[in-house]
């Protein structure tokens, strides 16, 4: 028991000389709600250099109806800016199947999105706002999948607890503008930035929805010439508690620096998918 | 016709040889996987159950294999005169398509068996069988039959002079089938400063365009609406490398924008010419020059895109049995407004150079086109229900011809493998000869089912 308190006196004490400068005083919440979400942003959204990964979602009602998604995902981060380029392979259900996906996504505008239909060889641009369209009818949206602009909420970091055996911050995250939820509260672990639970609630101040990681796997990767170990979130759950629809994700074959160029990322590769990094 | 079915009738057979090899192998897997997970998988739907032994078939396969069936029918919802059937549209069609990817080239074949009620025929409609190479880093070559599109107009087609086949379009097949195949040569470059498409097309594909034998139209020698009495046999532009279309696009994306220029050197897509000699619909010589840009407007997504159409057989506009050349404008906005509900608008303008001398020799008694045609295009898609249930809505409305045509449908994914629609074609026009009011008597509701693998 002893342990433990040195344990939090020493974590929070290093926690303080790292974030606040002055080290006199606890941090402004605002001011720790925003570092904090900026190293989620970083560890939830842009881990590596490049990344690549087969995901599979299944979209589940509340009656255990099962609809499924499965995809590849190539990632590459802009090295000169905080801009980033999705590329998403379909292959399942039927009716999606070979069709592509691209998302050039910028940090401070509404992204870029294509989509190309191989049945008809269409290129077509996409106007879908990020804010708050769902990703392929499931419970995330597109900004879920991606990450929304840390600029268009207001953050404050309301407390420390333990989560599942963890420790997290509790962060409060506020729309500037008016969307479909007035509040998100996120638990974020201390080690490894990643959410490990959202909480979203809706104009009347309800709990409609939560996010949760059910699974962190270590992915190793070279990373300029140095061994890391990278945590990602390799199963997630969003579920809507008013209609009791929940969204599973599973991520499977997840590496970090393959080695993704830019040139990837263009209708080149739309229409013609790269074989190497799909298959 | 009759090669053609040998051909489907061969293809069908590798289909068949493939599975039967593959068979065995597929069931011992299936077997395997029973027993390790049984309880969960005799717990499933039958259906469900059905698709997963389908499915560890198919991966057994050393090609993917992927394909649909489907039942489709619609009806008139009048009397045509100027037609025999009712039905508009009865047709079950069964697609495989098949892909290998190799390192040096990939393949590709996508064929349409189906027996069409309305034809009354069986008929084998190969869509893709090519091979894609990529010789060098800069370079890409698609070789076969192919489904080509390229500009930026939503069912708007200026500079996209590839076949289309409008009687799928008007009786409510899926979108998929308004591009019809064309057999052609595409090289494709890739540059830093550019991208550069060309297509080489050594004969002529033109239209499936409305020939009467299905969908009555305005005939201008008869003077009045047609169909089965009147069906269209163009003079053919079959001549291998003489009968050549070229389509060339330059284009490239700045910042999120994409732009693009155009050439085509070929012919009138659909029979518009007409030898009176020989008293024969033709396929005037034309060549397209136009640009397009694309990206993003405000809240939503603009796009513009203008073509110059040389009717090289009319230049002066004086032979009253050919097009004029024409100047075509297209602009478009598209917006989500709400949560998946999008509106897309656009304009569309067709103008007729050369138009005094069209005029004045135009036979006396003939009808008249105007000199600019107006269409306004509006389509509202909804989707529901997880993105299960769409809505969708697309009017085209010309101020100038007075006419309308409108193309409601519903489509639900009643599983991951199953769809079910109900759609209408409406055509409404105060006149007879134009362009979607020459449709009206074939206003057709339809419905289909299709199960996808």
């Amino acid at each position: 028991m002893k342990a433990h308190y040195w344990l939090a006196l020493v974590l929070s004490l290093s926690l303080l000389a790292t974030t606040a400068p002055g080290a006199t005083q606890p941090l402004e919440p605002q001011k720790a709600g925003v570092e904090i979400m900026e190293k989620e942003q970083q560890a939830f959204y842009s881990q590596g250099k490049d990344m690549k990964a087969e995901i599979r979602m299944e979209l589940i009602t509340a009656t255990g109806e099962k609809r499924t998604r499965v995809l590849t995902m190539l990632r590459w981060n802009d090295p000169k800016s905080k801009n980033q380029k999705y590329f998403l392979y379909f292959r399942e259900p039927a009716d999606v199947r070979s069709m592509t996906f691209m998302v050039w996504k910028y940090s401070g505008k509404e992204s870029d999105r294509w989509i190309y239909v191989p049945a008809v060889d269409l290129v077509r641009r996409i106007a879908a706002r990020d804010a708050r369209s769902s990703f392929v009818g499931s419970d995330f949206t597109y900004e879920e999948i991606s990450g929304r602009n840390i600029s268009a909420d207001a953050h404050s970091l309301l407390r420390e607890e333990k989560l599942g055996g963890r420790n997290c911050y509790v962060v409060e995250s506020v729309p500037k503008e008016p969307i479909d939820y007035v509040k998100r509260v996120s638990w974020i672990d201390k080690t490894t930035f990643l959410p490990l639970k959202e909480e979203y609630y809706d104009v009347q101040n309800q709990l409609a929805r939560v996010f949760t990681a059910d699974k962190i796997e270590e992915v190793a990767a070279a990373e300029d010439r140095e061994r890391k170990s990278f945590p990602t979130v390799t199963k997630r759950t969003m579920k809507n508690l008013k209609t009791g629809h929940r969204t599973e994700v599973t991520f499977t074959s997840v590496s970090y620096n393959v080695g993704l160029q830019d040139n990837i990322f263009t209708e080149r590769y739309l229409r013609n998918p790269p074989e190497r990094w799909i298959k | 016709m009759r090669r053609l079915v040998s051909r489907g009738v061969v293809i069908l057979g590798i289909f068949l040889l493939l599975l039967i090899e593959n068979t065995r192998a597929a069931g011992a897997q299936v077997e395997t996987g029973k027993e390790q997970g049984g309880h969960k998988i005799r717990a499933k739907l039958s259906s469900d159950e059905t698709f997963t032994k389908w499915k560890s078939f198919l991966e057994t396969l050393p090609f993917e294999l992927h394909g649909f069936w489907e039942a489709h029918g619609g009806l008139r919802a009048q009397d045509d005169p100027h037609e025999s059937k009712t039905a508009t549209l009865g047709e079950s069609r069964f697609q495989l398509h098949l892909f290998k990817a190799l390192d040096w080239a990939k393949f590709r074949i996508k064929n349409d068996f189906l027996y069409d009620g309305v034809a009354e025929e069986a008929k084998d409609d190969l869509r893709e069988a090519n091979a894609l190479f990529t010789p060098f880093e800069f370079m890409e070559m698609k070789v076969g039959r192919q489904i080509l599109t390229w500009g930026t107009g939503d069912y708007l087609f200026i500079n996209d002079l590839f076949p289309k086949d409008y009687n799928s379009f008007l009786i409510g097949r899926d979108d998929e089938y308004l591009k019809a195949p064309s057999d052609a040569l595409k090289a494709s470059f890739y540059t830093q400063a550019f991208n550069l498409d060309f297509v080489y097309t050594p004969q002529f594909d033109p239209d499936r365009f409305i020939d009467g034998k299905r969908l009555s139209y305005f005939n201008p020698q008869l003077g009045r609406l047609a169909g089965e009495d009147a069906v269209i046999y163009p003079r053919k532009r079959n001549e291998w490398f003489k009968d050549s279309e070229i389509a060339v696009r330059l284009y490239r994306e700045i910042q999120g924008y994409g732009l693009a220029l155009y050439g085509y050197n070929g012919f009138w897509k659909s029979p518009v010419g007409f030898d009176s000699q020989a008293g024969r619909a033709t396929f005037p010589r034309l060549s397209v020059y136009g640009l397009s840009a694309r990206g993003k407007v405000w809240k939503g997504i603009g796009n513009f895109e203008v073509g110059y159409y040389d009717s090289r057989e009319d230049r002066s506009g004086e032979n009253p049995f050919l097009p004029n050349s024409q100047l075509q404008y297209l602009t478009g906005y598209e917006q989500e407004l709400a949560e998946d509900f999008t509106v897309g608008v656009q304009y569309y303008l067709e103008q007729m150079l050369q138009f005094g001398t069209y005029k004045h020799t135009l036979p006396g008694g003939s009808q008249a086109a105007d000199e600019f045609r107006h269409v306004t295009t509006l389509r509202l898609t909804k989707l529901l229900l997880y993105q299960n249930l769409k809505l969708s809505l697309l009017t085209f409305y010309s101020p100038s011809d007075q006419d309308v045509y409108i193309r409601p449908n519903v489509h639900y994914k009643i599983t991951d493998h199953w769809g079910a629609e109900v759609g209408a074609n409406i055509f409404v026009g105060e006149k007879d000869h134009t362009f979607f009011g020459q449709f009206k008597d074939n206003t057709n509701v339809y419905s289909g089912l299709r199960w996808s693998f």
